[in-house]
Formats: structure tokens, sequence, C-alpha cells
């Protein structure tokens, strides 16, 4: 396992690479905005790695909370599978309803709808197999940690950006505000865990970590309604892209999730070691009272 | 076009700073553990 | 039944004839939501016609500023006596602690939020334009959204360094969707505008306080048995 680190670490630097000459020389000038436009390609893929860092963050936060009583465990499970049964169903539904057929979003595929139930899903049991309950915890902090990392990314690009774009650095519409507080909520569960000198703060952090996934899609929900009704500036084209630009993009996007994966890995790694040493000094600590006396 | 390589430059800049925060944080783990190795 | 319900009522009761003793919270809120006044009439002209359109974010800064110094020492005393411990062992369900930690911040605020009102209405000559009546909904359902998390981010900050910064940091971002919908809807009451509605930002309002409530009562016996 150990050696292939180093590898994958050459590979993901070699794809980073070819991303970056993608999006600096292969990829067709945008028309209206000109080279700056590049930066698209930075930011969008940090966004999605971070947005899905966080999401595994909650899953694993969920699992520390709920596997260690074999009741609340089951429990689980059961809602689980649940909730991929009835996304599933419900596109049928929806399909078989004009009405709301309708109602459905643009953009938003029954497709989609189908399978991103069942993928969240699997992805919660994977964990679950993959990882303990103690190994959970250390995934959790692992994730918000570079989940910050990839958000503080965003939210540097942005604005630069912005500037030349619309000449403001800032402007308070949906997507940069609910990023702006979800980089806040994550920022306070790192400090959290940083400063609770309680022997259950993983406990503590799980339960915050849960609050601030529910509170997410009503931060974009409720920033969304607020902003349309002042005019903004539009963020991106709604329209389709141009798919040159967006084989660029999804490159960059693999590079990152690839260069994502071994950032994660390492500190993955870190937590565990640290682990271990603290619970050696522990037992060190019990131990040398014995030796004193002696 | 300067905003683009700066967004560029501060994204590598953001992740490398961290990845040295990580080697550092490697560093004093694994001189705790040669103190504990030495006891 | 009754047992879960007694138990709230009497620590319920238990808190707020110890406040009104000591009036420690009452005051302290008070003073820190009279300064907050104060000082934001300087940095801008309260007379002007802008000002109504501010004074409804004003406002509620200035009265969740003043709660958390109220949420700040929620557990101070069940931590000082050693309640928490008694309670931990006691059969009486952590809920009905929590509900009624909870709803004695509510009262405490509203009471405050009382007592501030008249102020604000003098200081920034504030007059309701549209239906002043929905600013009651609005003001308990808002405050229900501040209070409840709260109490519950006060208890899971018992433990940690520099608690009374922890409390606000971990409750600021949190509470932002509540806030966005307290401010939009007290603007909308404030100015008046025919065209515009709060009733949008209520019903948010009372689905946060819902979701939230849902996840303090679900989550607080974990966190209880966890200090």
């Amino acid at each position: 396992m150990k050696k292939a680190f180093p590898i994958l670490g050459l590979l993901t630097a070699a794809l980073l690479s070819y991303a970056l000459y993608d999006a600096l020389i292969v990829a067709p000038k945008e028309q209206t905005m000109g080279d700056v436009q590049r930066i698209f390609y930075y930011h969008v893929p940090s966004a999605w790695t971070a947005f899905l860092l966080f999401f595994l963050n909650f899953l694993a936060s969920i699992q520390y909370l709920v596997r260690r009583d074999p009741e609340t465990d089951k429990v689980a499970n059961w809602v689980v599978i649940t909730f991929a049964v009835l996304t599933c169903v419900a596109a049928f539904v929806i399909k078989l309803v004009p009405d709301l057929m309708k109602a459905l979003p643009e953009g938003v595929e029954l497709s989609s709808i189908a399978t991103t139930g069942p993928i969240i899903a699997g992805i919660y049991f994977l964990l679950r197999k993959l990882f303990s309950v103690e190994d959970s915890d250390a995934l959790a902090v692992t994730t918000a940690e570079v989940g910050v990392v990839f958000c503080t990314v965003v939210l540097v690009t942005g604005p630069l950006w912005a500037r030349p774009v619309w000449g403001i650095w800032w402007t308070w519409d949906v997507r940069l505000t609910s990023t702006l507080v979800l980089w806040l909520i994550y920022v306070s569960y790192l400090v959290l865990r940083r400063f609770s000198s309680s022997g259950q703060t993983p406990v503590l952090a799980a339960a915050l970590a849960v609050f601030g996934a529910l509170d997410v899609p009503l931060v974009y929900f409720s920033i969304w309604i607020f902003r349309t009704q002042h005019p903004q500036p539009v963020i991106g084209g709604g329209g389709s892209i141009d798919p040159r630009m967006l084989r660029v993009l999804l490159v960059n996007w693999l590079a990152f999730l690839c260069f994502a994966f071994l950032v994660c890995w390492s500190r993955y790694r870190l937590e565990r070691l640290k682990r271990q040493v603290e619970e050696t000094q522990a037992l060190e600590a019990l131990l040398e009272p014995r030796g004193a006396v002696r | 076009m300067t905003y683009l390589y700066v967004a560029y430059a501060a994204t590598w800049a953001i992740h490398v700073g961290y990845l040295i925060t990580l080697a550092v944080r490697y560093s004093r783990l694994k001189q705790e553990i040669n103190d504990l190795n030495k006891k | 039944m009754s047992a879960p319900s007694g138990v709230t009522f009497a620590t319920l009761m238990k808190d707020v004839r110890l406040e009104w003793r000591s009036k420690d919270a009452i005051n302290s809120m008070l003073f820190f939501a009279l300064l907050v006044v104060v000082v934001f009439s300087f940095s801008f002209d309260p007379l002007a016609e802008e000002s109504r359109q501010i004074a409804g974010g004003l406002v509620w800064v200035a009265f969740l500023f003043a709660s958390v110094v109220a949420l700040n020492q929620t557990w101070a005393r069940e931590l000082r006596n050693q309640v928490l411990d008694a309670y931990r062992v006691s059969p009486a369900p952590a809920n009905s602690l929590f509900l009624a930690k909870a709803l004695g911040n509510l009262i405490f605020v509203l009471v405050l939020e009382a007592v501030m009102t008249p102020l604000f209405i003098v200081f920034y000559k504030l007059r309701a334009l549209g239906p002043a009546w929905q600013l009651l909904p609005v003001a308990i359902l808002g405050t229900w959204a501040i209070v409840v998390n709260g109490t519950f981010f006060a208890a899971m900050s018992l433990r940690t360094r520099s608690r009374e910064i922890m409390l606000p940091l971990l409750l600021f971002p949190i509470t932002i969707p509540a806030l966005v919908s307290m401010v939009e809807a007290t603007k909308i009451i404030l100015v008046g505008d025919p065209a515009t509605s709060a009733k949008f930002w209520i019903v948010l309002l009372a689905t946060y306080d819902v979701v939230f409530t849902t996840g303090c009562l679900a989550l607080f016996e974990t966190v209880l048995h966890a200090e």
C-alpha cells in the first residue's frame, strides 16, 4: 500500500501538469471575458471537490454518532436503504405524474434523481465496511480539513475572477455567500476540535458536522430567495458550455480529485499515527508510577 | 491577464502551504515517537 | 407522559425564579443591547429614511449579540454546582433539561426584546408601515431559532478553552438562514410595500425551527453524556 503512494504521486503530478496545460493553452479563449475566464478551470473543480469532501465528512460524522450503539446502527442502515429505494421510486412516480414533471426544476434529470440516492447509500455502506468506528472519526477530521483547504481556494479564486470581469471583488450573491457560510461552518468545526478538551470531542464535533450539513441546503435556499429579490451580476453562463471547455473542466476536476485523494490519504495516515502515539503516551503515563515506586 | 496567474499561483500556494503544515506535523510526531522509543 | 413535561416545567420554573431574584442575565443583556443601539446610531443618521431599511437588520444584530450574553451563562450555574452530573445519573430524560433551558432562555430574550423595542422605536423613529402584528411570529420564531441552537452549542462548548468565543463562533454560521429570514421579514414589515409579503420568510423561519429543534432534541442526550 505504502509503495503505491509515490507512484500515484507522480501520476497525479503528471495529470495536474497536463490539466494545467489544457487550461492555459488548449482551452479556447472565451469571447467576452478573455483569458481571465481560465480561472474557471481551477475555481469550479475546487468547489466540486470541497463539496464532495464535506459530504464525506457528513457521512463519516453520522457513522461515528450512529455506530457506537448497535441499535441505532441498525436503524440507520435501514434509513439509508429506505432513502435509496425511495429516490428510485420517486423518479418513476414523477415520470408518471405530469404535474410533478412540470414542477421539476430546470436541468434536473430523472435519471440523476434515480441514481444519486443509491450512490449515496453505496458510499455510506462502503465507508462502513472500510472504516471502523474510530477510523470514521479520523476520516471526518481529514475530510473537513482538506475540504476547508479546497474551499479556501474557491473563496480566493472567486474574487480574483470577479474583479477583472465585473470590477468588484465580492458580491453577496447565492453561490459566493453560501460558499462563505459553508467555509465558516467547517472552520468552526475544526476550531471546536482543536479547542475542546473533553474526552468526547469526536462526538461533539460529529454532532456539529451533522448540524452544519443540515444547514447547508437551508443556507443556499434562503440566500437564493434573499438575493433574487435584488439585481445582481450573474455568475457563469446558465446555458450550455462549449464541449472543448467541458473537456478541460473535467480533466482538471479529475486531476484535482486525484490530488485531493492523495492529500486526504496523507492527512489520514497522520491522524492515525497521532492517535497511536497518544494512546502509547497515555499507557506510558499509567505505567510510570509503578516504575517510580520500584 | 495577471489576475489569471495570481489565481493559479494562489491556488498552489494554498495547497503547498497546507502540505507544509502536514510535513511539519509529521516531523513533530516522528520526534515524539523517537522519544517514546528511547524510554 | 406527565413525568417528562413535569420535569421540564419544574426545571424551567427553577431557572425563572433564580433569574428573577438575581436578574443577572437580564441586566447584562439589557445593558449590552442598549450599548449596541447607541453605538450603531453613531455610525449613521438614524432619522434618515434609509434607516427604515437597515433598522430591521440592526435590531436583530443587537438582539443576537445580547442573546449570546445570556446563552453563555446558561449552563454555568449547573456546572458550578455539579447539577449536570446529578442529571446524568437521574432517570429524568435529557431532553426535559434541554427544553427547560431553551424555554428559559427564550423567555429571557423575549423579555429583553419587549423592553428594548420601545427604545428602538424612539431612537430610530421606527414605525411599521406594513402589518405590524406579523412582527410577533417573526420575533417568537426568530428568537427560538437563536435560542434553541444557542442552548445546544452552549452545552457543546462547556469543556472547551475560550468558551465565550466558541459559542458565537459555532452559533453564527449555523443561524445565518434564520437571521436572513428575520432581517428580511422585519424589513418587509417596516417598509410596508404592499407588493411584498413577509409570509415566505415566516414559513422559512418555522421550517428552520422545526428542523433544528428536532436535531437538538435528537442529539442533546449524546452531548450531555459526552461532557
